[in-house]
């Protein structure tokens, strides 16, 4: 046993030595080289206190909400089985990479001032009061509600994956005996499944929470200008003010606050992991009238909140949006596939035009190679933080950091660290590592965790080569967390705009990318082809993730 | 697996390998996301210098300017072009640019040549105005409001949006307008009397217009956006189907818009100065100049460039810009945005 710790470090070496260059050189060399400790004033200091507040704020409300949707789906995941299911399951995942202008697009038809909630209430009322209203009904963009309903659209996806993984390899045998031993089933989960999710519970609602507390483009477009977290704070005050001393000080609060959750985090993880026999996930049909309730329910429900905003993508990018000069509450609905067709000319002769093909080629080149990056880097990390010792202690929060750490602040720290290297293609999958890593790391852990060792030792007294135990005893449990992880990179990667911006050479946008460009000028057209790219980037992940769902890959035999 | 493997690190190798700038000369610009060109013109100055453009977009007009003054010490780039006279000051104090008399500033008016010291040249110019849904004015038989003054009287209430001047560019050039029609503090109870008569604030341009504006394709609520005095042209030339008049146009009272002109820079350091200064005759040249119009909807600083029909029929310059002197906007823009910020969102 004492060749562990140079084991341990081997499998340290590579994720380290990615976060050391790629995140802490670029971010501490920004950071010193703005802060300035006169900016330490009461004044500033109460200003980040008052942005501070609202961030915790949004972020908890914001994390409770996700958790309220997404844990009732990822039991109706983990354990039912229905028709369309994994379509649903994919669809869940589909907001995970909008960028977030579409994803305003998306609400905005449906709920916004002249969305078409408002205008069918509209109607109602004028029909029944001869008389057409000039506001709104219902309120929505330029709410708390509109960044809570996009935090729980954007992040649901989140619970479902890590909690559902959970949940579907929890052995049916321990609810049977404490079924038999008289529990009834709150008393089940109460003391007997949720101790046993714990550690993937946790890991969800961190995840979830720092995207929350991180947020940027939510706030400023469904929020509107009268909110402001700690991360729209950089923004204005780095790239618009130019105050990099506050906007340093604004980092550094964020960072010290993402500290102190992943060091709580791993605190309150007692690494306790239940081990369980490899199995595969045991679902069912709802039997029951409760069980078809809760099914039947809770698609609708996920229906309406993962479908209905996205729907109008694709309706829009098929019906005629030139301004009307007709009667106002009506929109045109002629149907036509020009933006589609328009996609593949490049009308204006740009030097920047890329057919729709190139763009995705593009999104898909960087994706996979996020992919296959973030699991050689998260593999051998989440092995080690399986069985952890004092070293994994330490190193556990500091692996979560670029997740909670200021996206604004580490792209101006790419500049100073990276300066004509930034021109670069393969920084882009590099800086989209970055965030897919702590997800993959906190997919693959707990799956890990659950590996029995008596079974290892079980293959390895039966004469297994290692190599021959791990495709038999780890690869069967793995399997399943391990396209969770790939689905969350690939996602991650194919929606991630803002370091794409800045990385990407505007000769190989993504498709993000070129939707904004389509909706930075005005006129129908461009409109028209930002809806149609954006139906084509959500129909690509859709099957991405499908594909990656059904992946049968080799060795992985169904027990 | 293996096979998919392979295909997964094809697939990086490529991307990762491919593309690396090479050649002897590669010019590297430094710009906004706004930038475009026509493939031919940029392959033109190509050919004719033996040299490779590169671009880099580094956000709003705003942001690429604090990302070329951060890297300063080692520019991304040879040549910034993008910073306008709102950002001006802060471009020249930062010390970013090395000057160049290009014999192409013979051509250009002086009211354009704000920087002296020619380290700033001017390319192209063009005006924040708010554009108007012509077809909600008069199916309301509403008459369209002709000055400042007008918006906030009770018939527009509700009517208009605008950008947040601390996150957009038209935003911040439109409360310049104001400051400049009203003075300094008149104009925040100005802002309040908008805010009072309905005020409708979001982030930035996208929203604004794609997501509020009743004239455009987002068939928002407002029929009143800050948007630019070439959007109706634009609206025309990007229209899904063929117009035959824009369904927007601009108020063109006094002090209603407010005039943006963009400069470009050789920038301190660079590797290729002579390429650098060709690239900004090239900028001040007939030919790029001819170019920008239909590219990135701004007017050419050089007199007498030809314009796209749809320009010359539905693209409207104020005929009384409100003008503003970029060192009285580098000393005070950020106690303005402040105070507005105070006046009309807290």
């Amino acid at each position: 046993m004492n060749s562990i710790f140079p084991r341990r470090a081997l499998l340290w070496l590579a994720p380290l030595t990615f976060l050391a260059v790629f995140f802490f050189y670029p971010f501490f060399r920004i950071l010193f080289f703005s802060f300035d400790p006169s900016t330490l004033n009461p004044s500033n200091l109460a200003f980040s206190f008052h942005v501070l507040l609202f961030t915790f704020y949004q972020a908890i409300l914001s994390t409770l909400l996700t958790l309220l949707i997404g844990l009732p789906s990822a039991y109706l995941f983990a354990h039912f089985e229905f028709r369309g299911k994994s379509l649903l399951r994919a669809l869940t995942a589909v907001p995970f990479m909008l960028p977030t202008v579409v994803v305003a697009a998306g609400f905005n038809a449906l709920l916004g001032p002249r969305g078409w909630v408002n205008l069918g209430l509209a109607n109602l009322f004028a029909r029944l009061h001869h008389s057409l209203s000039p506001s709104p009904f219902i309120p929505f963009i330029g709410t708390l509600g509109a960044i809570l309903l996009a935090h729980v659209f954007y992040n649901t996806t989140i619970v479902i994956r890590i909690v559902g993984n959970a949940l579907s390899r929890l052995d049916p045998k321990l609810e049977q005996v404490a079924r038999s031993l008289g529990a009834d089933p709150p008393r089940v989960w109460w003391k007997v499944i949720l101790p046993l999710l714990r550690p993937s519970l946790l890991a969800a609602s961190l995840l979830v929470f720092l995207f929350d507390f991180t947020s940027f483009g939510v706030i400023l477009l469904l929020g509107g200008p009268r909110f402001a977290t700690l991360e729209v704070e950089i923004y204005v005050q780095a790239l618009q003010l130019f105050n990099l001393p506050l906007a340093a000080l604004l980092s550094l609060i964020q960072l010290l606050c993402t500290l102190t959750f992943s060091i709580l985090y791993t605190r309150t993880l007692t690494y306790s992991t239940v081990q369980t026999a490899p199995r595969s996930p045991v679902t069912h049909k709802a039997q029951n009238v409760l069980d078809k309730i809760f099914v039947t329910s809770l698609i609708f429900l996920l229906s309406a909140l993962f479908v209905l905003p996205m729907l109008a993508l694709p309706l829009r990018s098929v019906s005629r949006l030139d301004a009307d000069r007709g009667d106002r509450a009506q929109l045109q609905t002629g149907f036509t596939t020009d933006y589609y067709t328009e996609l593949f000319i490049n009308r204006n002769n740009s030097i920047f035009y890329v057919p729709p093909f190139q763009a995705a080629i593009n999104s898909l080149g960087y994706a996979v190679a996020t992919v296959l990056l973030s699991l050689l880097l998260g593999l051998p990390a989440a092995s080690a933080l399986a069985k952890p010792g004092r070293l994994e202690k330490i190193l556990d929060p500091i692996l979560i950091l670029p997740l909670g750490a200021s996206a604004v602040t580490l792209g101006l720290g790419f500049i100073l660290a990276f300066g004509r290297l930034l021109t670069y293609p393969w920084l882009v999958p590099l800086a989209h590592t970055l965030v897919a890593l702590p997800f993959v790391i906190r997919t693959l852990q707990p799956a890990l965790a659950s590996i029995p060792d008596r079974l290892r030792q079980a293959a390895a007294s039966l004469g297994a080569s290692p190599f021959r135990a791990w495709q038999t005893v780890d690869w069967p449990i793995l399997r399943r967390a391990t396209l969770s992880a790939a689905t969350f990179a690939f996602t991650i990667s194919l929606g991630e705009f803002g370091a794409t911006a800045l990385l990407a050479r505007p000769e190989y946008p993504t498709i993000p990318v070129a939707i904004y460009r389509f909706l930075s000028q005005p006129g129908g057209l461009n409109y028209g082809q930002a809806m149609a790219m954006a139906t084509l980037l959500m129909t690509l992940t859709t099957a991405g993730i499908l594909l990656i769902e059904k992946l049968r890959l080799p060795g992985a035999g169904e027990f | 697996m293996k096979r998919i493997l392979y295909f997964a690190l094809s697939i990086f190798l490529l991307v990762s390998c491919a593309p690396k700038p090479s050649g002897p000369q590669t010019l590297t610009v430094m710009t906004h996301d706004s930038f475009a060109a026509t493939d031919t013109v940029i392959q033109s100055f190509e050919q004719a210098n033996n040299a490779k453009v590169t671009f880099i977009k580094s956000g709003d007009a705003g942001a690429a300017l604090n990302k070329a003054i951060l890297s300063k010490d080692a520019p991304l780039a040879d040549v910034f072009y993008g910073v306008d006279n709102t950002f001006l000051s802060r471009a020249l104090t930062a010390d970013i640019y090395v000057p160049y008399n290009s014999p192409a500033l013979k051509n250009i008016p002086v009211e354009f040549q704000l920087d002296p010291s020619h380290r700033a040249l001017p390319v192209d110019y063009g005006d924040v105005c708010i554009n108007y849904d012509k077809a909600y004015f008069a199916s309301h038989n509403l008459a369209v409001p002709q000055s400042l003054e007008d918006l906030i009287k009770p018939a527009y209430k509700g009517l208009l949006v605008v950008e947040n001047p601390a996150t957009s560019s038209p935003g911040l050039a439109f409360l310049l307008a104001t400051v400049k029609h009203f003075g300094d503090p008149n104009y925040i109870g100005y802002w309040k009397d908008l805010r009072a008569n309905g005020l409708v604030v979001v982030d930035g341009w996208e929203t604004a217009y794609y997501t509020n504006f009743s004239g455009s394709s987002g068939k928002g609520p407002q029929p009143m956006v800050v948007s630019y005095g070439t959007s109706p042209a634009a609206e025309v030339m990007f229209a899904s189907t063929p117009l035959s008049d824009s369904p927007t146009a601009s108020i063109l009272g006094p002090d209603t818009c407010f005039r943006q002109i963009e400069f470009v820079g050789i920038l301190k350091g660079t590797r290729e100065r002579a390429l650098a200064e060709k690239f900004v005759d090239f900028m001040l040249s007939e030919k790029f100049q001819a170019d920008m119009p239909a590219q990135m909807f701004v007017y050419p600083v050089v007199p007498n460039v030809a314009l796209p029909d749809a320009f010359v029929k539905y693209s409207q310059t104020a005929p009384q810009p409100a003008v503003l002197s970029p060192d009285d906007i580098a000393q005070n823009r950020d106690a303005w945005i402040q105070a507005w910020t105070d006046a009309v969102l807290h």
